[in-house]
C-alpha cells in the first residue's frame, strides 16, 4: 500500500526522462536562454547606451574627417562594435516577443520571425562591416 | 461549442488607463521604434565609412526638420527604454516590486526621461552652434 502510494506521488512529482530533466530545456526547447540572454544584453546595454550617447552628442556638428578620427580610435570602435552586438541581440529577442504574442496566423508568424531574425543578423554585419573600414582606413 | 467571435487579448479596453500599463506598453513601443532605429544608425555607419556623395546625402537628411523630428523620437524612445529597462531589471532582482513601489518608479521614469531628453539635446545643440 504505502508502496504504491511512493510510486504515485513520485509519478505526480516529475513526468520527464531523466535526460529531459539533466538538459533542463523544457517543452520549448530553449529553456531560459531567451529570458537570460534578454537580461545579459540588457544590463551591458546600459553602460553602452550611456557610452554611445555622449559620443554621438560630441560629434554634433562636426566634419565627416572628425567623426572618422573619433570612431576609428580603438576604445571607441571596440565599444561601438560591443554596443551594435548587444543591440541588434536584444532587438531580436525583443522583436520576437512581439511578433510571439500578437501574430496569431502561423504562416505569418514564422515568415516575420524568419525576416527579423535575418534582418537583424545584416544590419549587425553591415554597421560592424562599417565600424571596420571606418577603423581600419581612417 | 460556443463559436462566437471573442475579444482576444490584448483587450484594453476593459481597464481603466494606469501609469503601469502605460509604462508597459510604451516600453515595448519604444523597443520596436529602436529596432527601426538601429537600422538608421547601421545607414548612418554605413555613409560615414563610404563617405563623399553618400555621407553629405546622410548628413543632409539628418538635419533636415524631419530629420530631427526622427532623432528626437529616437532618442525620446532610447532615454525611455533605458529608463524602464533599469526598472524592470531592478524588479527581475526583486526590488521595488511592491505596487506603490511601482507606481512611484513609473512616475519617476516617465519625468527623468523628458528630462535627460531634454538635456541631451540642450548639450547637443549648444554644441553644434
Amino acid at each position: 500500500m504505502s508502496d504504491v502510494k511512493a510510486q504515485e506521488s513520485a509519478a505526480k512529482q516529475d513526468f520527464r526522462t531523466p535526460v529531459g530533466r539533466a538538459r533542463g530545456l523544457g517543452s520549448g526547447k530553449s529553456g531560459t536562454g531567451h529570458f537570460w540572454w534578454q537580461r545579459v544584453t540588457a544590463i551591458a546595454l546600459v553602460p553602452l547606451v550611456a557610452w554611445l550617447l555622449g559620443t554621438l552628442v560630441s560629434l554634433v556638428g562636426a566634419d565627416l574627417d572628425t567623426v572618422r578620427i573619433t570612431l576609428a580610435k580603438p576604445w571607441n570602435a571596440i565599444l561601438f562594435s560591443l554596443f551594435l552586438l548587444a543591440m541588434f541581440w536584444h532587438a531580436k529577442l525583443g522583436l520576437q516577443v512581439v511578433i510571439e504574442d500578437y501574430v496569431h496566423e502561423r504562416a505569418v508568424e514564422i515568415t516575420l520571425q524568419l525576416l527579423v531574425t535575418l534582418a537583424c543578423v545584416v544590419g549587425a554585419l553591415a554597421s560592424l562591416y562599417a565600424i571596420g573600414r571606418i577603423a581600419f582606413l581612417a | 461549442m460556443a463559436n462566437r467571435e471573442r475579444p482576444l487579448s490584448p483587450h484594453l479596453q476593459v481597464y481603466r488607463w494606469q501609469i503601469t500599463m502605460v509604462m508597459s506598453i510604451l516600453h515595448r513601443t519604444s523597443g520596436i521604434v529602436l529596432s527601426v532605429g538601429a537600422f538608421a544608425l547601421a545607414w548612418w555607419l554605413l555613409a560615414v565609412a563610404q563617405g563623399g556623395e553618400a555621407y553629405a546625402r546622410a548628413a543632409a537628411c539628418l538635419a533636415s526638420p524631419f530629420g530631427l523630428l526622427v532623432l528626437a523620437g529616437f532618442s525620446l524612445a532610447l532615454v525611455f527604454h533605458l529608463l524602464n529597462g533599469l526598472r524592470h531589471l531592478s524588479w527581475d532582482i526583486g526590488w521595488g516590486f511592491e505596487i506603490p513601489d511601482v507606481y512611484r518608479s513609473g512616475y519617476a521614469v516617465a519625468a527623468l526621461t523628458v528630462v535627460l531628453t531634454a538635456a541631451i539635446w540642450f548639450v547637443a545643440l549648444r554644441g553644434s552652434a
